[in-house]
């Protein structure tokens, strides 16, 4: 069974792809949507092509699906119509199938749900590393209004920190914010930014 | 409060929405209306049918051709509201254009001339000219083959259409892989402010009261929810009517400019809001009052024989077997009836009837209404046919190319 993956996340399709071989599917080939790439899929003939939903190149593929005469089956989106909750899980991932006319559906749900599944890991890897940046850099904020305190008042690190938090515990602000302001007045006072 | 969860594509005439939602005509009834931003129409379709969102800000003839399962997977739809009439431009790359009739105003002003020079110039042309449309199921689509057709040029065979989304037109004018596009605004305005392309029809020109987006509904979701439906449709004639004030459009094109909706510049959208065109880079702008309607002449009402005449299209092209079954049901997705029945008590001026002839009204005509003062504006097509909804197959034999 060939299938194509038309993705412009290099990341994410080889998550999927590396799942695909995993589950023991070998003849997978990784598509980005630039230049003339449905001509490139029409070319590979395959039987499953899995598209990002978010892609606004999905217009180009379906009209390519609809005029092409080098495909012999049609391709339809989805394997079965009737499963409703699949083509819903399918939507929430952000996968889009389609699939050769003919094709069982049987051979074709494991594929979907396993780039639901995979769709689905790499979303929440993607908000763990926006996350894990986040925490870095408002770590560094911190570090930049302790160095204040102890150059400006003499204050030991501990001590330095201990005041931002009870700062921001009074004012029902984060700790990052009250830092924010701290470089913020302190550069507005001639500070050293 | 019902939360309504509504599919657009970036674009200015997803204004009605935004307007409705920016500017609480929506929370007045009642309504939280979420709105998606998508960015093909392949995805807006998906997640209008499979119920992720409720409404969609979808193209009309892609509306009728859901329907009449043309397109993936099929589902009865409905629209009971039009948001908006015209909008759309063609241009083309300046090598192309060099061809036709220089003087930009006038080559705009007569499509039938320039469908006739476009014709040579493909001849002139050493290969068939590349022209993105947004969609097969479009009425840029629609409008561009009749007008191609009009000078004897075959668009399934003269020239090639290639299918992008709106927003990917400007860079692949850029990259050179297409000649030239047809997309609603501002889409046209930004290649032409950088020099890649320049006007060669407009879409008011060809039809000057075209059908474009409609909200379209899952019909059964329609039906389940009339309350809700109502409520909407009362906002999105509040919001129609503030779009459509020239005091507003200063605060609306700021609206549209932002991230989560068009993402383009703000100057550029209120171009478009003020029925300014440029044609060319660098060029005068011309006044084209109708170049873009929200709630002027009852925009919103949703004609049946306006879906007839997208029907007629379809059948002219055989992307539909015409079949009186067929027939049937692309009429039936515009639903006059609801938008009766939800603006009912409002002062809104209610037409009489639900069909008329489309292309008759040569100068500002008053019609028959139920209440209220309705004068509808000129839309004629540019090559003077006049389509009788009662008589779709004669009309479309009428056509000496077709399939």
């Amino acid at each position: 069974m060939r299938i194509v993956i038309v993705d412009d996340s290099g990341l994410r399709a080889s998550v999927l792809e590396e799942g695909l071989r995993e589950a023991g599917y070998y003849d997978i080939h990784v598509v980005p949507t630039r230049g003339a790439f449905v001509t490139q899929i029409e070319r590979m003939a395959p039987d499953v092509v899995l598209m990002d939903l978010g892609s606004p190149s999905r217009d180009v593929l379906e009209e390519m699906l609809f005029v092409s005469r080098a495909l012999a089956r049609p391709i339809a989106m989805f394997v079965d119509q009737s499963d409703e909750a699949m083509i819903g899980a399918a939507i929430d991932a952000g996968v889009s199938a389609y699939v050769v006319d003919g094709l069982r559906k049987e051979r074709v749900k494991p594929i979907l749900e396993l780039a639901v599944r995979r769709f689905n890991a790499f979303a929440r890897m993607q908000a763990e590393l926006d996350e894990a940046r986040t925490a870095l850099a408002d770590r560094k904020t911190i570090d930049k209004a302790k160095a204040i305190l102890m150059a400006s008042r003499g204050m030991a690190e501990p001590d330095a920190y201990a005041l931002l938090r009870s700062t921001a515990m009074n004012q029902g602000r984060r700790i990052v914010e009250v830092a924010e302001a701290l470089i913020t007045a302190s550069t507005l006072l001639g500070g050293q930014p | 409060m019902t939360t309504i969860r509504a599919a657009f594509l970036p674009l200015t005439d997803s204004a009605v929405l935004v307007a409705a939602r920016e500017k609480g005509f929506a929370e007045a009834e009642g309504i939280d209306l979420d709105l998606v931003r998508t960015t093909s129409w392949a995805t807006l379709r998906d997640r209008l049918i499979h119920g992720q969102v409720q409404a969609a800000h979808m193209l009309a003839p892609l509306a009728v051709a859901v329907t009449l399962g043309l397109s993936q997977q099929p589902a009865a739809l409905a629209a009971p509201f039009k948001l908006n009439l015209n909008g759309n431009m063609l241009v083309m790359a300046a090598d192309f254009a060099a061809a036709l009739e220089p003087d930009l105003p006038r080559r705009l002003a007569d499509p039938l001339a320039t469908a006739h020079d476009f014709a040579a110039a493909i001849g002139l042309h050493r290969r068939k000219p590349i022209i993105g449309v947004v969609h097969r199921f479009s009425s840029h689509a629609l409008t561009l083959r009749y007008w191609l057709a009009s000078a004897g040029i075959d668009p399934d065979r003269d020239v090639v259409l290639r299918v992008l989304p709106p927003s990917l037109m400007v860079e692949a004018s850029q990259l050179g892989e297409i000649d030239g596009f047809i997309a609603g605004a501002p889409w046209p305005a930004a290649a032409i402010e950088q020099g890649l392309v320049e006007a060669v029809a407009l879409g008011a020109r060809i039809w000057q009261r075209g059908v474009e987006k409609v909200l379209a509904f899952r019909n059964e979701w329609m039906e389940e929810n009339a309350n809700a439906v109502d409520r909407l449709l009362v906002a999105l004639t509040a919001a129609a009517r503030w779009s459509d004030t020239p005091a507003n459009r200063a605060e609306l094109a700021t609206l549209l400019a932002q991230p989560e909706y068009v993402d383009q510049p703000a100057e550029l959208i209120a171009r478009g809001l003020q029925g300014l065109v440029i044609p060319q880079q660098g060029a005068a702008p011309m006044e084209m009052p109708d170049f873009l309607l929200f709630d002027r002449e009852a925009t919103a009402f949703p004609w049946r024989s306006q879906a007839l005449w997208i029907y007629s299209q379809l059948a002219r092209w055989r992307q539909v077997a015409p079949n009186r079954e067929a027939e049937r049901a692309a009429a039936g997705v515009f639903r006059p009836d609801i938008y009766r029945r939800a603006l009912g008590g409002s002062d809104v001026a209610m037409p009489g009837a639900s069909m008329k002839l489309e292309g008759a009204v040569f100068n500002p005509t008053g019609v028959g209404t139920h209440r209220g003062a309705l004068t509808l504006g000129p839309d004629r097509f540019f090559d003077g046919r006049i389509f009788d909804p009662e008589q779709v197959a004669a009309y479309v034999h009428g056509f000496a190319v077709r399939r």
